[in-house]
């Protein structure tokens, strides 16, 4: 009889309940633009914020609402994703251009030597408030990681050795999470082709070139020699410290020979036979 | 006994240079004379490389309201003026004098022993006199005493503490000043309570100087309207805030300065600078530094120029011991370690702790047991666990809703730990972000109002 | 090449481990007392706790967590696992014992993150498991073997006493109470660790005085247990126990000064452990008069640890705060 009683009355309590829950779905229902969700499903859902909105969600609600796809650009979907939702929209994508991140800084362990011996917590942005740097150079990466932290998709490896960031550009979205981070601001979207092929210069140093040169045996040391050597007026030196405009560039790689400290980086380019390659 | 009122610590005290009588530090060969060595604006460079200087001749001019002058320490050429690494390494602008020698001083300087005492001054001249001479907190905070001493409009000032507290473990500078130099104290603050126009000071010193409590007791007593109030030994008992609270049981609202309740605070040694000032003529360049450490092997008080380097001064003493690894300008409770040796004395730095290798190391972290020693110990009655915890998740608005910006990093907590975690270091990365975010949001408001 | 770290450049020298020996040096006069009472059986039960606690915090870092530093270091493994033996009755088969360990380290500790992460106090989960497990085994005390020139007496807990006799109807007047001198030396039934005042007092005081533990659990543990037993006691001394024999008997000294104070599951600010202490103290009471077991101080205990994150909630006083 027990059992009876006991399986009915949890049958009404199940019928309540049910009305219960239909009724306030029913009543709280709110309203919404049903491609809202579905040009949301279509993005990746990482919610890195590399496309300038807070979400996917709220960047969804934004393709759909503008008139055009102009200026709007999910980074970790890639233009595959872009296309799709284009297409799905009925409007027409911008062609984005490839960009990876690339840290400006080639300072290892065995070229940068250290100075002092800092004890503290691994943070960058701690370490910058705290000391100029514990190596001579007060410009480089301080290599304790809070641009692998920040990244979402887990492009970025400290390389125990090198204590720098290795960068995985297959796996990078040109968020700019990592570079917005860091305390010294050196890593930097670069422009970049199919191949990956890129050119740049992996030094952020700022001194007069003796002091650099003595802190770290790869900085830019400012002497020229790149802005020289380049056809395309690429490479402008400030503050003793060269730039390549990627934009001028034209991947000839002539910079990278002249170099005295090897500074300048290159990067998936065929072995150097070959001479005048030239791409894009 | 009075003391203030919350959290508080003992570390052990380890004041070896205590009783020891004020030295002369030999005169440097060159000195490195920052253009910083004060909180605010850095002053500027009046002179040229190649000038002869005399020692006492204003070599940098304030360059704002919060801001100080800057003396020549030596008599001299100048060398260079370059930019240098700091204690923290930043590069800042120096000026470095090579002296000849002679140590030839401005003729308007007096030189002698004699203690003066005149009282003939008016408030404004006596402040005129002390912002020039570059007078700064010499504790360690290194605000310009003049900007103290001109509260803003709407602001009475009622009480004049001097703080003879001198909390941190193994600093000895003020303690051997009272000793020596009671009477010129006592006139400084006398010229201090005249420029703020008030009947009474008190002069704060912790009991664990009963020989300082005994003399200034002794000399206050020729004066009228000096008190000297013994304290209970307990750290921070020096910082500001909690000397106001010990003293006057007052207590400075969040956010705001001594100021606002009716109280400025100056400490013994900038007491002193300011009766040299004053009576003497003399612009501040030179201040007594405690120079120790447990592997020194003369632990003293020095008089020493600004401008001398670390490693000068530690020469004085007998060098630097072997086993030295590192190097603390200031006490070990809020002192800075220094990057190299070759980093000047300032107008701030009341001491060079010399820490071996055995001391200079941080014990090794374990897992926080929770047992809220932290919290016990905190001065301000924050709660340091929470602020480890938020601050490694960047909970920013967290952090800010449970007061982070109260923390003045006086390390309690930090030292207080048994499971060593650093959380100091955390809740200096959580003020950093906390201020960052507050900065980002008053922009964001100050756009969105533009756009209305 | 100097070391250059931010300030502080001076830490205490106390540390976890320092902590945690304090504690165990504090249990030594319970420790011995309980090997004179109970005999060798004592020694064996507080053996297998001990060896099974830290077996088990140390196999689950190795080879659960995969850490490199193994938590047993910190010695808090070894607390658990005497401070589980001090509640368990001596008749207790060793294999309970066990159990009761697994559960104290295993549920109560490492599943939720290891030292310093536990909610609740392990020990006493573990004795809570065995006491709702085996309650028939948990509550049976042995007669007291004789030591020295004193005569053992009973085998019930002066409290198991005092619920059976008013359940059955009688007043306190007609049943036979251990004397208070008994009570305070420990010549009574009872777990291990729980009989004798005396030692659990020196060991709270040499705890007290090595600023292991702060006064106000302690204080406001036992302070509350008697204002309010002996409140219950002016109404009606026939049906309701005299204040001293409710904080000497029973877990009330083992609770209030080892277990309560316990770092990881007690609040963090002084009012805050005041009140942890206070909320104890009435419900152990409350338990002892109304509830179905004699005696409550592990289920206030364990109810008042889950309250403590809500406790935490009150600040301290904040310097220069608004009023």
């Amino acid at each position: 009889m027990t059992i009876v009683h006991s399986i009915l009355l949890l049958c009404i309590i199940g019928v309540i309940a049910g009305f219960a829950l239909y009724f306030v779905a029913k009543k709280f229902k709110t309203d919404e633009n049903p491609l809202y969700g579905e040009v949301e499903s279509m993005l990746p859902g990482a919610n890195c914020g590399g496309c300038g909105f807070p979400g996917c969600k709220k960047f969804a609600q934004m393709l759909v609402d503008s008139p055009s796809l102009e200026g709007l650009n999910c980074t970790a979907g890639g233009s595959e994703t872009m296309n799709k939702i284009g297409e799905f929209l009925g409007k027409s994508v911008q062609k984005a251009e490839m960009r990876v991140a690339v840290v400006k800084c080639k300072g290892s362990c065995d070229k940068r030597p250290k100075t002092v011996n800092f004890e503290g917590i691994s943070s960058c942005a701690f370490v910058a408030t705290q000391i100029s740097s514990d190596t001579g150079c007060s410009f480089g990466c301080i290599g304790l990681g809070d641009c692998e932290r920040a990244c979402q998709f887990g492009g970025i490896k400290i390389n125990p050795e090198t204590k720098l960031p290795e960068f995985d550009s297959k796996i990078c979205t040109a968020c700019g999470q990592c570079a917005e981070v860091c305390p010294r601001h050196i890593i930097e979207l670069r422009k970049t082709n199919k191949k990956d092929m890129k050119i740049y210069v992996g030094c952020s140093n700022k001194d007069k070139g003796a002091v650099a040169r003595k802190a770290c045996t790869a900085a830019c040391i400012g002497c020229g020699k790149c802005a020289k050597v380049c056809a395309n007026e690429a490479i402008t030196v400030t503050d003793f410290l060269a730039y390549i405009d990627p934009e001028k560039c034209k991947l000839c790689r002539k910079c990278v020979e002249e170099c005295p400290t090897g500074a300048i980086i290159e990067t998936n380019f065929p072995p150097r036979k070959k001479k005048e390659e030239t791409t894009n | 006994m009075k003391t203030f009122h919350i959290g508080g610590i003992h570390p052990k005290e380890n004041k070896l240079s205590k009783g020891k009588k004020i030295e002369i530090a030999p005169l440097p060969q060159v000195v490195t004379i920052p253009m910083a060595q004060h909180i605010g604006k850095p002053a500027n460079p009046i002179v040229a490389v190649g000038d002869t200087v005399k020692v006492g001749t204003k070599i940098g001019e304030s360059s704002g309201f919060v801001s100080a002058n800057i003396f020549s320490s030596v008599s001299g050429t100048v060398e260079k003026i370059d930019f240098f690494p700091n204690i923290a390494g930043f590069k800042q602008q120096m000026i470095v004098i090579k002296s000849d020698g002679t140590d030839t001083w401005e003729d308007t300087i007096d030189r002698t022993d004699t203690i003066v005492n005149n009282m003939d001054f008016t408030a404004d001249e006596i402040k005129a006199k002390i912002t020039e001479a570059g007078i700064v907190g010499m504790g360690g905070a290194t605000f310009p005493l003049g900007v103290k001493l001109s509260p803003p409009p709407g602001i009475v000032i009622d009480t004049l503490l001097i703080n003879g507290a001198e909390c941190e473990p193994y600093l000895t500078a003020d303690h051997a000043l009272m000793l020596e130099k009671a009477e010129e104290i006592c006139i400084g603050v006398e010229l201090l309570k005249k420029v703020l126009n008030v009947s009474t000071a008190k002069i704060g010193i912790e009991n664990n100087k009963p020989d300082a409590i005994e003399n200034m007791t002794k000399t206050a007593a020729k004066f009228s309207g000096i008190e000297v109030v013994p304290l209970k030994v307990k750290y921070p008992q020096g910082s500001e805030k909690h000397l106001i609270q010990a003293l006057t049981g007052r207590e400075v609202p969040s956010g705001q300065l001594p100021g606002s309740i009716g109280c400025v605070v100056s400490n013994i040694a900038t007491t002193f600078a300011v009766y040299e000032a004053v009576e003497k003529n003399k612009p501040l360049f030179e201040r007594v530094v405690t120079v120790t450490g447990t592997a020194l092997q003369n632990p003293s008080n020095l008089l020493v120029r600004m401008g001398t380097s670390t490693a000068d001064v530690l020469a004085a003493v007998g060098g630097i011991p072997e086993n030295t690894a590192k190097v603390i300008s200031g006490g070990p409770m809020m002192g800075k370690a220094i990057q190299n040796l070759d980093v000047p004395i300032m107008k701030g730095s009341s001491g060079v702790l010399c820490m071996t290798e055995e001391e200079a190391h941080r014990h090794k972290e374990s897992n926080c047991i929770r047992c809220g020693r932290c919290v016990d110990a905190c001065p301000m009655g924050l709660e340091p666990y929470l602020f480890y915890a938020l601050s490694k998740r960047k909970m920013l608005t967290e952090l800010n809703e449970h007061n982070i910006r109260d923390c003045f990093e006086c390390g309690s907590c930090s030292f207080s730990c048994p499971a060593h975690k650093p959380l100091l270091d955390y809740i200096r990365l959580g003020k950093a972000n906390v201020m960052q975010m507050i900065k980002k949001q008053e922009a964001e408001k100050a756009q969105q109002q533009e756009k209305k | 090449m100097l070391t250059v770290s931010p300030s502080p450049h001076y830490q205490t020298d106390t540390n976890t481990r320092k902590l945690m020996c304090n504690v165990l040096i504090a249990l030594i006069p319970a420790f011995v007392f309980s090997i004179v009472v109970f005999g060798v059986s004592a020694l064996i039960s507080t053996l297998t706790a001990v060896i099974s606690c830290v077996f088990f915090e140390f196999a689950i870092s190795k080879w659960l967590f995969k850490d490199e530093e193994y938590s047993v270091k910190d010695c808090s493994a070894i607390i658990t696992g005497v401070l589980l033996s001090f509640n368990l009755p001596n008749t207790l088969p060793l294999w309970m014992v066990v159990i009761g360990s697994l559960v104290a380290i295993g549920i109560a500790k490492m599943s939720f993150g290891g030292l310093g992460c536990n909610i609740f106090n392990p020990a006493l989960v573990g004795r809570v498991f065995l006491l709702v497990s085996f309650p028939a085994d948990m509550t049976t005390w042995s007669k007291v073997q004789d030591y020295g020139t004193i005569d053992g007496t009973t085998g019930a807990t002066p409290l198991g006493l005092i619920k059976e006799s008013i359940m059955s109807g009688k007043t306190l007047s007609q049943i036979d109470l251990p004397s208070m001198q008994d009570m305070f030396l420990g010549n009574i039934g009872g777990s291990f660790g729980e009989i004798s005042v005396i030692a659990l007092v020196i060991g709270g005081i040499y705890l007290l005085c090595t600023r292991t533990i702060t006064w106000h659990i302690p204080v406001s543990v036992l302070g509350s247990m008697f204002i309010l037993s002996g409140i219950m006691f002016v109404v009606n001394p026939e049906l309701n126990a005299n204040p001293l024999i409710h904080i000497c008997s029973g877990g009330a000294m083992l609770g209030a000064i080892f277990m309560a104070t316990d770092y990881s599951t007690s609040p963090m600010t002084s009012l805050g452990k005041i009140i942890f202490g206070i909320g104890i103290g009435v419900i152990t009471i409350i338990i002892r008069k109304f509830g179905a077991y004699p005696e409550g101080m592990s289920f206030a205990i364990l109810i008042m640890n889950a309250i403590v994150p809500l406790i935490n909630k009150i600040k301290p006083h904040r310097y220069g705060a608004k009023k």
